[in-house]
């Protein structure tokens, strides 16, 4: 019966061409522009750890001191004492310090000129925390971070630039006139956004800077702060000597923990607020409590990481579709009404209304399988046109296959909700009773 | 044969369910439509908002990895070096200029020991070449004195007097004079001593005024260096200014994302904002295009439907402008409800749109727009169908279906 139908639609469609592409570009315009703004919200949304975030935990504490305002919210990221000792505490099941400098690599070839990098600071249990993949060598370790070594992990990219692609494991790299040992070169990693350095997000206008892929040098914190490297500050409140930035009042260290258990999670926070007791009975401390521990999703979710672009360029593709789903009930109801002669006739023989209604979804199914075609297409350009633009995440706007299915599937689900309304009003069309007449 | 409305209503309740529909899609293009150029003219206006300095004169260079060891030698040299450069008129030292990074924020209190920092600002750090190099203008009081720069490598330098941004002034000392006026951070106070018309943040955002300090002094942290020029020569007086860059310190490193000319800074910056205007224009042209092709298809299934009728009103002594005046003002009529209901919809989803993302109320002068709009796009989408049915000859009456 279903050949039998999808046979008449196709027939019905060639017959009225134009209205027949009509409903197509519609649907077609309409999920193609939907399809590549959900697609950029899609991929931009996710869960960067996957499996993994529920486990990961951001504390913070306000570290400030003196005649400041009274923040309603501790800052984004931990003075350098307060993050050593959480970190060296050893209370999480896992725990790394993450913190942003700027550093001068010396080319490998002489006679270029040298070039300046934003680099990762941290500690070794980044890697396997955050599942870090290497294609050569591995994180530095333990050992490394108390002994300020001076060794260094490089990604893909810089790896590809500087050595083409060989493996540069025990290579030497001379950053801010010091040689550094390359122990690891990791291989492709892209988490979307950069969620070990979200930073800042809430309220600001554009957060499309933090879907920048991740850095290209990471070194122990440790070993920075031996160099004298420039670290990236986020807020200070006394005066700051760049040269010793362990002492600085100065918020610029951010701390990753794992808790694997609901119980260690509730003696974490216990242990965060001991502290922040411990600190203020010091004197080190003179706030009231101002303690947080969000999960790593809670932390993006709180930075609003999905750029607000990102958000109204949906909303306003998914008000261009309702109109198109609009355009194409209007125009599918005259086509089936159109043709109330001819289901006049096959009613008088013998069709029930439930054929005719079918007869007429199929119809409205096939026009929305066409219209999801031609919705790829214009998604797969949407999506060429977004990573043109000069934005962080411009790299990540690809189609994945599941999405392509998506798109087909929505396009037929919404002109099959197109052609409800029309199918049953042509359903109701009488049996043809002056069939004599013509 | 003069047309009555009432009759053309009267044959649109016969088609209720096509009318609504095209009603509906019309409301909601009006309620997008107006809410899309709301949208868009608020981009074009940031995109084009002033900076106060002469951007079209301006080549700016950001230094990086002169760290902390560079000496304030290497730094004069390179001045002198970009100075040597023909064509160029001036050049500055600066910690910032429009369109590149935040580069000093600070908490001003305009009492000494009020607690909250609540004028946060942002300070530019030059030398005394800068106001003659960016071309900012005095709105009162004086310029800075050559004797009055700071010394300093402290993060804000110690000046006693300090130039401000008009409207920040009048954000702190509203409806008071600001001349005069002191101002309170890292421990010490300076006072105005002149007002410059806007000067904006190295990084402007909507919504957020020209908060901004001018210090001048021998501040290190400031290592941009600007040069003015002439319109025409900016882009050989760019390159030859790197050149000079490499000559003079190799071990220097320009940061090319905020190096260039002031006008590729300002395309650069708003590089996201001009996607979203795109984006917005897109948006626009395609709803209107598909709003027409939806009126093009019903109102052509309405006059095949109808030939007969028309071919009947025309047998009777109708004139072809009479039929066509009729399908006009049919699409009028039906475009009129869909604008009355999408003016209301349009308030609503800017309601929407504010409460989330911090959108302005949408401006009543925008409806008129839309719905005029709208007006012509359906006059304009009907006239082929309305043509076509003007064309059926009377003698249509005559025949059987």
């Amino acid at each position: 019966m279903f050949g039998y139908y999808l046979d008449l639609a196709l027939r019905s469609l060639k017959r009225n061409r134009v209205l027949t592409a009509l409903m197509v570009i519609a649907i077609a315009v309409g999920i193609g522009t939907s399809m590549t703004t959900l697609t950029v919200m899609y991929l931009l949304s996710g869960d960067p750890l996957p499996g993994r975030s529920e486990h990961i935990f951001y504390p913070q504490l306000d570290a400030e001191t003196g005649k400041g305002m009274v923040r309603s919210r501790p800052a984004d990221l931990l003075d350098y004492p307060s993050a050593r000792d959480l970190w060296s505490s050893g209370k999480a099941d896992r725990q790394t310090m993450t913190a942003e400098a700027l550093v001068k690599i010396q080319p490998v070839e002489a006679g270029r000129h040298p070039s300046m990098i934003d680099t990762l600071t941290t500690t070794s249990a980044f890697f396997s925390m955050f599942n870090v993949p290497f294609r050569y060598g591995g994180p530095w370790q333990p050992a490394d971070d108390e002994a300020r070594s001076r060794t260094v992990v490089i990604s893909e990219r810089l790896n590809q630039q500087l050595f083409a692609g060989a493996n540069s494991v025990g290579r030497t790299l001379r950053v801010d006139s010091n040689d550094l040992r390359i122990v690891g070169v990791l291989d492709h990693w892209r988490p979307s956004p950069r969620f070990y350095m979200v930073v800042g997000g809430h309220g600001a206008s554009d957060t499309s800077d933090l879907y920048k892929p991740p850095h290209d040098l990471m070194l122990p914190l440790s070993t920075a702060l031996d160099l004298h490297s420039q670290f990236s500050w986020f807020s200070c409140w006394g005066n700051v000597d760049p040269k010793n930035m362990a002492a600085a009042a100065c918020e610029w260290v951010g701390l990753w923990v794992q808790l694997d258990t609901p119980a260690t999670r509730s003696a974490y926070r216990d242990y965060l607020r001991d502290y922040d007791a411990q600190q203020r009975s010091l004197g080190r401390f003179d706030h009231p409590p101002n303690i947080r521990m969000m999960s790593l999703m809670q932390w993006l979710d709180f930075n609003q990481v999905v750029p607000k672009d990102v958000q109204l360029q949906t909303w306003l593709a998914f008000g261009f579709l309702v109109i198109c789903l609009c355009n194409t009930v209007g125009l599918l109801l005259v086509k089936f009404l159109g043709r109330s002669g001819e289901i006049g006739v096959r009613r008088a023989m013998g069709a029930s209304r439930s054929d005719i209604f079918m007869q007429c979804l199929v119809e409205a199914g096939a026009v929305g399988l066409l219209g999801g075609i031609g919705g790829l297409l214009l998604a797969w350009f949407g999506l060429w046109l977004v990573r043109q633009q000069k934005v962080a995440y411009a790299d990540l706007a690809q189609l994945d296959p599941m999405l392509l299915l998506v798109t087909v599937a929505m396009a037929i689900l919404a002109s099959l909700l197109a052609g409800l309304l029309p199918a049953v009003r042509a359903s109701r069309v009488p049996p043809a009773l002056q069939i004599k007449v013509s | 044969m003069r047309m009555d409305i009432r009759h053309v209503a009267a044959a649109l309740r016969r088609h209720r369910m096509a009318t609504l529909l095209i009603g509906l899609q019309i409301a909601l293009a009006c309620a997008v439509l107006c809410n899309a150029l709301f949208l868009l003219s608020n981009r074009l206006q940031l995109m084009s908002m002033a900076s106060g300095v002469d951007e079209s004169h301006l080549v700016a260079l950001s230094l990086q990895g002169t760290g902390n060891d560079l000496g304030r030698d290497t730094l004069l040299r390179i001045k002198q070096g970009l100075r040597g450069i023909a064509g160029v008129e001036s050049v500055s030292m600066t910690n910032a200029v429009p369109f590149t990074q935040q580069a000093g924020e600070i908490g001003f209190r305009s009492v000494l020991d009020d607690p909250q920092y609540n004028q946060q600002g942002h300070f530019y750090v030059a030398d005394n070449d800068f106001i003659r190099t960016v071309g900012v203008h005095l709105a009162d009081g004086r310029w800075l004195g050559d004797d009055e720069a700071a010394n300093s490598t402290s993060f804000l330098p110690s000046s006693p007097s300090i130039l401000m941004s008009r409207s920040y002034a009048q954000h702190i000392w509203p409806g008071q004079p600001s001349l005069g006026q002191v101002l309170f951070a890292d421990g010490a106070q300076r006072r105005v001593v002149g007002l410059i018309e806007d000067l904006a943040r190295p990084n402007p955002e909507p919504l957020i005024l020209h908060n901004t300090v001018l210090i001048t002094g021998s501040n290190v942290l400031g290592q941009v260096f600007v040069l003015r020029t002439g319109p025409l020569s900016r882009d050989r007086v760019l390159r030859q200014a790197l050149d000079a860059v490499a000559r003079i310190a190799p071990d220097v490193v320009v940061d090319l994302d905020y190096s260039g000319t002031l006008s590729e800074l300002r395309d650069r910056y708003f590089a996201s904002n001009r996607a979203m205007a795109a984006m917005l224009c897109g948006i626009i042209a395609a709803m209107l295009l598909v709003t027409a092709l939806g009126i093009v298809g019903l109102a052509s299934f309405w006059v095949q439907q109808r030939r007969r009728q028309i071919g009947i009103r025309r047998a009777i002594g109708a004139r072809r402008s009479d039929i066509l005046s009729y399908f006009q003002t049919e699409n009028f009529l039906i475009v009129s409800g869909g604008i009355a209901l999408g003016m209301v919809m349009a308030f609503a989803l800017n309601i929407v749109l504010m409460k989330l993302y911090e959108v302005p109320r949408l401006p009543l002068a925008y409806l008129p727009w839309g719905a005029v709009t709208l007006w012509i796009l359906g006059q304009l989408a009907v006239l082929g169908p309305a043509i076509r049915a003007a064309r059926v000859p009377p003698v249509v009456a005559t025949r059987s279906v």
